[in-house]
């Protein structure tokens, strides 16, 4: 019996294993685009897109948004004097008011337009081991930050790169008008960068007082305080994780960018900004008229789903129709051509 | 830099210098050496250790695609162009590289193994007058060596002697110096052509003693070849190891690509230059925005010190070559080859194509053209031992008004009845199969005609006995209808067992009965008949005859009209059938009147002039008045399943034409067994005339019988193809024809038909019919009439053969398949694929075919959408970042999405994708025909994936575009940054592709889920860490993405950007189909709709093949032309060797089982050669 087994097997050597794989026979879920799945499908999915759009926006509606236009192109712009290039240390001040309570946390952004920092040569002129503070890339920064690596004396800008140089300088301070007496209106600098950046990508040297490790340095050269003189008030905000350096660096995907600048939290104003005139003094420092850029400042609240943008609520919406709609047609479609059942 | 390059072709490949003429000296190593010719040592391999590295890189670098993509690479490198890191393009060119490297590198390995083995056999050689054993590698030309049976054939050798007496009227002259084993020493010198590839020529002369004798082919034996049924034979070598035939064939083996990558190549220049277009599309962009932007915003982007405008554009265009790059598809060609590999392995490993009599696989030779068995439009199949078996079976036969014998069932159920038991003839052959009991009952009860119906099958014949063993006969018949005739005879009693000249001694019902042989009245293709004149031991002298039943009809005494009537019924079953059937019949002859004939007969046949003629007269004069015996019928086997395979791939639009080198009637009569021909054929036309005017005039008639309106010229659509369009083709459109037509056409006609002023006639009406047979062609009109039909049909071709006679037609076609283990290996090893059953054809198109053409073209489309999805967002961001070649994404993201993204699910639909399974391939034939019309891939195709490309690209650049549009986080944070925006982008672009895959996937395996899931977790977890903090600690300037996934993710915002996304790519497609499934179904959809219903197709009523009954009868059974009459009649026979089977005693077989089958012949009817004179 054994033998004839062996035999047979021998004879039959070269037969091919009898599994599902080699036999493409494998278990198989094999769906199709019927019409009981695509038509109720649509129904359904179009449903929830319009009920998620409804919900998006909705929440977009609440949102408050206000944005004041500081570039002074127009003559009667009360920044207008300041957008003359020669100004220097130029001030103005914007006025505005609401009529209902701005509700809180408000949140202050300054807005730049046409301004690329998409374009890639600007994108790629930083050396981020410089910026994690390795003192190596503080005396021979990385060839990246061309044309900002080393000044006319040969002296490496630190932080180097276009995009450190080009860092936005304007300031601002609001103020609320209670009976004709300016109020300051405090504003938070603290925390408004990513966490991520501010204690892993970027890092001073360990070197105290961290103006040592800027010896033989030069600061960039645009900027009119070296990095680690940034934020005189608070000495933990000074070098490379100076909340505003943080979120200026974290450069823009498009052309037309906000930034975070502060927020209002604080004091009497945690509620949000209540109805009233506000005063906004503004330090104008950073040339934008030279491209055709435009600055503003913007203040807006926030919601579940983050800033303003109406687009995804009424997206939503429209393909939620759309998918109603489709799925109608395709019903008509079903039932009149339905292809017949015969061969 | 050319130099270079032929340097390096040189170093791997290497050029001889020509040689004029060979000469050489039997024996004579110093005088042979001085020639230095190449000794029998073969290298099939390319490389060595150390060339294996540059001449492996060389080799792979002559591929467009990878120079193209180091060219790129090199572009990287200039820091004013460099859009990308290096390693975008170098991780996945390394990759790539690495691992052709490694297949080529285990190809070698097999290769230099195999040398080592071939060079390392033993054989003897004569050296210093006695026999050594030497390896091949060492033996040189000019050497003797002495083979023996079933031993390879070292060289090409000029055969000396061999065992064989008769064997080798070759070198009679050398022989006598050499008749024994030892103390040869010859001093022979040949002079012969020098070595080329041609196996069918070989010219030299030999001198010895002064004298010269001129060599041709028959005197060679080629390497390659093995010794079979001779004990030993000497040989001289003339030309060794590379020189020899075989390998001077090898190498120059024609590449077969498939359409689809001719079009591929076509569809990567169209690529290139849609590349360059947009580039400069984009390099524009930039020189206008570089005017009116650029050169304002520099107040904080410093231009570089000479860049201007126009320079920067410049630059630009080749920052968005880099860019643009991955709509060049690298990986392409990689993912085809697997895929392709991955369908042939499926092919080997399919059981239901395995033989198991014979223990032979399916194989899949080339790996390489697996998506064109798809696309076949046009089978050319040979008909002996392809759709027959090549064994002849009497089957049934009509003894004196009573037939005998099983009623034919095509199918084979010969279960029913039990095999008659031959055990009490001691000398019955054992595979001799009967079915009917009754018939050996009459011939044992002592039936008169029914033992002289058998007692003239053992007489009237031209086989040769050989009885090596007691009892054990083996016949050597010149046609196997003869064989089974005797075979017939001897199972009932009247053995065959051994003839002379003059006598034939037969055993009837154990009775030695020696009969002395007076005259053979030979067949040949006029007379359709054969008769024999033998007296009696008793001394009765008979007639006996075989012929077609027509001309034996016309010879009947007219006593037997009865007997004739109810014959002819016979007669017209058996034909329905398809049996080859003869009449038998028999006369006694008077003494005197014999004495008489004799006397003229020997007069006529030494006559000098007219002899024929006075030959034909003598014969018609004594073979009249005959006494009708019955007749017979014999069945041209064929193969299982033939006529359903046949009725299969008509169903699925492919045509099919037999190219046989038999005569016309037997290859008709196959036509009607095997349905190809019907008798419901509105008409069947024969061509068969003689002279080029009547061929045309033949054609033209058929034609417009067929189509009356025809017109006389063509329909021709002329168009280019191929690179550069360089490539002119003409398609002859095809003719509707109502009804079914067959054509029949001969070797001669054919030649004429095949002429350039006839060829498109021939094509034409070939083409309208139904079937076409073309008999008695030769292995170079096979070839020829395959490259006709590839020529203007531009249709797949398809060629199907056993024997050495296909393999022209076997490399010509499209694709070759070769039946294997039967006849020879010639044309297996020229095959593409091969396997052991013709039947087995219809699962390697309709299965296999069906399925690899569908996953490759599926896995194209996928394949072309998803690197142009990837890459035209870059082209619509450049529109936003001042065309400054910034990408998108993220740069390991553009590093990763082909190699590990986006790899595997693919290849899991191409691998394991089906619409149907192999079942319902074969119920619905119809399916495919989508292949035969280039419907799933074609450049309509293509661009109708560009277009879908850019529809999504638009929604995955604007959708994510438009939804962080000045948005901020839930915190107030920056989420509008470039790295959050390129991470949500890259993710919209992942999941789309993911879920356009599942789209696209009708077999959803557990590999396919794994692979699907698996990509997005593995993308996922990848992103996840590469931007972790650990990583960025590590390696800070190569991941500057840190955190993104983290403080982006989290959003729910994203999170409703990317569900929109992905369903506004995908729903718009799933309605579109949806909507053509409705509106438009294809053959698929109809079929697909009804597996869901039914889980299982409703086994076909299996019809009992439809009684005919015929009065057709062209398959007489002689399958040969023109009879050995004469041989056996003379004396030369007794020198045992059939000398028709000159070839026979080197059958390039390896199967062992060749030897358990009965006994093949074969015409091959050859270019006639010129013959030379020295």
């Amino acid at each position: 019996m054994g033998r004839t087994k062996k035999m047979v097997k021998e004879e039959l050597a070269n037969r091919p294993d009898n599994t599902a794989f080699t036999q493409q026979r494998l278990p198989a879920w094999q769906p199709m685009l019927s019409a009981g799945i695509v038509i109720p499908g649509f129904v359904i999915i179009g449903l929830a897109f319009i009920g998620i759009g409804v919900a998006l926006f909705v929440t977009s509606q609440s949102i408050q948004l206000l944005e004041l236009d500081y570039t002074g192109v127009e003559q009667t712009s009360p920044c207008f004097k300041c957008s003359d290039p020669n100004a220097k240390n130029c001030m103005c001040e914007l006025t505005f008011s609401t009529d209902t309570l701005f509700k809180g946390p408000v949140f202050f952004y300054y807005g730049l337009s046409n301004y690329f920092q998409n374009y890639r040569s600007y994108g790629v002129s930083k050396d981020d081991d410089q910026l994690s503070g390795n003192l190596d890339n503080f005396k021979s920064p990385s060839d990246t930050c061309a044309p900002y690596e080393y000044d006319r004396n040969n002296k490496p800008f630190v932080p180097c790169g276009a995009v450190a140089n080009s860092l936005f300088n304007d300031t601002f301070k609001l103020y609320q008008i209670v009976n004709g007496a300016k109020k300051v209106v405090p504003l938070d600098g603290k925390g408004i960068s990513w966490w991520t950046d501010y204690n892993i990508k970027y890092r001073n040297p360990a070197v105290t007082p961290l103006k040592n490790a800027f010896n033989g340095t030069v600061k960039p050269l645009y900027w009119s305080k070296p990095a680690y003189e940034l934020d005189p008030s608070d000495p933990a905000n000074n070098g490379f994780i100076n909340q505003d350096f943080l979120v200026w660096m974290r450069r823009a995907a498009l052309p037309d960018f906000r930034k975070l600048y502060r927020r209002i939290t604080d004091g009497d104003y945690a509620e949000g900004l209540p109805a009233g005139n506000y005063s906004l003094q503004i330090a104008y420092n950073y040339p934008v008229l030279s491209f055709e850029g435009r600055k503003k400042v913007v203040f807006s609240n926030v919601s579940w789903m983050g800033g303003k943008n109406e687009f995804l609520g009424i997206a939503y919406l429209v393909i939620g129709s759309l998918c109603v709609v489709m799925s109608v047609v395709m019903l008509i479609v079903y039932a009149k051509f339905k292809f017949p059942e015969e061969e | 830099m050319g130099s270079v390059a032929s340097y390096f072709g040189q170093l791997c490949g290497g050029e001889e210098k020509k040689e004029e003429e060979r000469h050489l000296r039997a024996n004579d190593r110093p005088f042979n050496l001085s020639y230095n010719y190449a000794n029998n040592a073969i290298k099939t391999s390319k490389y060595n250790i150390f060339s294996f590295l540059p001449c492996n890189l060389f080799e792979q670098f002559r591929r467009l695609a990878n120079a193209y993509f180091l060219f790129l690479m090199l572009l990287q490198l200039i820091p004013q162009v460099s859009s990308l890191s290096w390693f975008t393009t170098a991780v996945p060119l390394i990759l790539v590289l690495s691992m052709t490297a490694v297949k080529d590198a285990s190809d070698d390995i097999n290769r230099h193994k195999s040398d080592n083995q071939v060079n390392n056999r033993i054989v003897n050689v004569l050296i210093d007058g006695e026999l050594r054993k030497e390896k091949w590698k060492n033996v040189q030309v000019g050497d003797i060596i002495k083979l023996e049976n079933n031993q390879f054939v070292t060289a090409d050798l000029l055969l000396l002697s061999s065992s064989e007496p008769l064997n080798l009227c070759v070198c009679v002259c050398v022989c006598v110096s050499c008749t024994a084993d030892a103390n040869l020493s010859l001093s022979g010198e040949v002079r012969c052509e020098p070595p080329n590839n041609r196996l069918d020529k070989f010219k030299g002369t030999l001198t010895l003693d002064g004298q010269t004798y001129s060599l041709d082919n028959d005197k060679v034996l080629l390497r390659g070849c093995t010794l079979r049924n001779t004990e030993w034979c000497f040989g001289v070598v003339v030309f060794g190891g590379p020189d020899t035939k075989l390998m001077q064939n090898s190498g120059k083996t024609t590449f077969k690509r498939t359409s689809i990558d001719h079009l591929m190549n076509v569809l990567v220049l169209c690529i290139f230059g849609f590349l360059a277009s947009m580039c400069t599309v984009l390099a524009i962009g930039n020189g206008i925005w570089e005017v009116r932007e650029g050169s304002v915003f520099t107040v904080f982007l410093p231009r570089d010190e000479g860049v201007n405008a126009a320079l920067s554009s410049f630059l630009s265009f080749w920052s968005y070559v880099i860019i643009l790059n991955t709509v060049v598809p690298i990986s392409l060609y990689v993912s085809v080859e697997i895929i392709r590999l991955g369908n042939s392995f499926y092919i080997d490993w399919d059981r239901k194509m395995y033989y198991p009599k014979n223990d032979t696989p399916a194989q899949a030779r080339t790996t390489t053209l697996n998506e064109e068995l798809g696309q076949i439009k046009y089978i050319f199949s040979d008909k002996t031992g392809t759709l027959t078996q090549n064994i002849m079976t009497f089957n049934r036969c009509s003894i004196n008004g009573k037939a005998y014998g099983e009623q034919l069932c095509l199918y084979k159920n010969y279960g029913k009845t039990e095999r008659v038991d031959f055990s009490w003839n001691r000398l019955a052959d054992p595979k001799f199969m009967f079915h009917d009991y009754s018939l050996v009952e009459t011939v044992r009860e002592g039936n008169l005609e029914a033992q002289a119906f058998f007692r003239l099958l053992a007489l009237c014949h031209t086989v040769m006995p050989e009885e090596k063993k007691e009892g054990e006969l083996y016949y050597q018949a010149q046609s196997p209808d003869e064989g089974a005739l005797v075979t017939a005879a001897r199972n009932f009693g009247f053995v065959f067992r051994s003839r002379t000249p003059e006598t034939i001694t037969a055993v009837e019902m154990d009775r030695s009965v020696t009969y002395e042989l007076l005259a053979v009245l030979d067949f040949n293709n006029v007379r359709k008949r054969m008769s024999v004149i033998v007296r009696s031991p008793e001394g009765k002298v008979t007639l006996f005859c075989k012929g077609a039943d027509t001309i034996i009809f016309e010879r009947l005494h007219p006593s037997c009209n009865k007997l004739k009537e109810i014959t002819i019924g016979h007669l017209n079953e058996y034909a329905g059938d398809g049996l080859r059937t003869l009449a038998l019949a028999y006369k006694d002859l008077d003494e005197r009147y014999l004495e008489d004939w004799k006397q003229r007969h020997h007069e006529a046949s030494t006559a000098m002039e007219g002899r024929e003629e006075r030959l034909d007269e003598l014969y018609e004069e004594i073979e009249k008045d005959l006494l009708l015996l019955g007749a017979t019928a014999v069945e041209d086997k064929l193969q299982d399943g033939v006529p359903q395979t046949i009725e299969q791939l008509a169903k699925a639009d492919i045509k099919i034409w037999v190219l046989t080198g038999d005569k016309q009637e037997t290859a008709e009569n196959i036509g009607y067994s095997c349905n190809m021909l019907r008798e419901e054929m509105r008409d069947i036309f024969v061509v068969a005339a003689n002279t080029a005017e009547g061929v045309k005039e033949e054609l033209q008639n058929a034609r417009r019988k067929m189509c009356p309106d025809s017109v006389d010229e063509p329909s021709v659509i002329k168009a280019r193809a191929g690179l550069f369009w360089l490539q002119r083709t003409e398609t002859v459109q095809d003719e509707k024809v109502d009804g079914d037509y067959g054509l029949v056409i001969n070797g001669h006609s054919l030649a004429f038909a095949l002429e350039k002023n006839l060829q498109m006639e021939l094509l034409r009406t070939a083409c309208m019919c139904q079937t076409v047979i073309c008999c008695r062609v030769t292995p170079l009109q096979k070839a020829q009439v395959v490259q006709l039909v590839k020529k203007y049909k531009q249709a797949v071709t398809l060629a199907i053969g056993d024997g050495a006679n296909d393999v022209s037609m076997i490399k010509a076609a499209h694709i070759g398949v070769g039946i294997s283990g039967q006849e020879g290996m010639q044309a297996v090893l020229s095959s593409d694929y091969s396997f052991a059953q013709f039947r087995y054809l219809q699962r390697l198109l309709l299965v296999h075919g069906r399925w690899s053409y569908l996953r490759m073209c599926k896995f194209l489309r996928y394949f072309f959408y998803k690197n142009f999805t990837f890459t035209f967002v870059h082209f619509w961001y450049a529109f936003f970042c001042g065309f400054s070649a910034q990408t998108v994404y993220d740069e390991w993201f553009i590093t990763l999405y082909n190699l590990v993204y986006t790899a595997l699910p693919v290849l899991g639909l191409s691998l394991f994708d089906q619409d149907v399974n192999d079942r319902w391939s074969f119920q619905y034939p119809q399916l495919y025909t989508p292949g035969q019309l280039n419907l799933y891939f074609s450049k309509k195709a293509f661009v109708r994936c560009m277009l879908h490309s850019c529809y999504s690209s638009l929604i995955l650049f604007f959708i994510p575009w438009a939804a962080i549009y000045d948005t901020v986080r839930d915190d107030g944070k920056d989420i509008a940054d470039y790295q959050s925006f390129a991470l949500l982008a890259q993710t919209c672009l992942l999941v789309v592709m993911n879920v356009q895959l599942c789209l696209d996937t009708d077999y959803w395996t557990a590999v396919n889920q794994f692979f699907v899931w698996g990509s997005l977790a593995a993308y996922f977890a990848v992103t996840f860490t590469m931007y972790s903090n650990g990583m960025f600690l590590i390696f800070t300037s190569s991941f500057p993405f840190i955190g993104t996934a983290r403080n982006s993710l989290n959003q729910p915002n994203v999170w409703l950007t990317i569900f929109l996304t992905s369903l506004l790519c995908i729903l718009p497609v799933v309605a579109f189909r949806f909507i053509l499934i409705q509106l438009r179904p294809t053959i698929n959809d109809k079929v697909r709709h009804k597996v869901r219903k039914e889980a299982l197709p409703a086994p076909t009523p299996r019809r009992p093949p439809a009684r005919r009954i015929s009065t057709r009868r062209s398959g007489y059974a002689f399958s040969h032309s023109q009879g050995y009459g004469d041989l056996v009649t003379s004396r030369k026979f007794l020198q045992r060797l059939p000398l028709w089977s000159r070839q026979a005693p080197f059958t390039q077989t390896d199967s062992p089982l060749a030897q358990n089958q009965p006994q093949h012949y074969r015409t091959i009817a050859e270019e006639p050669e010129e013959s030379q004179s020295p």
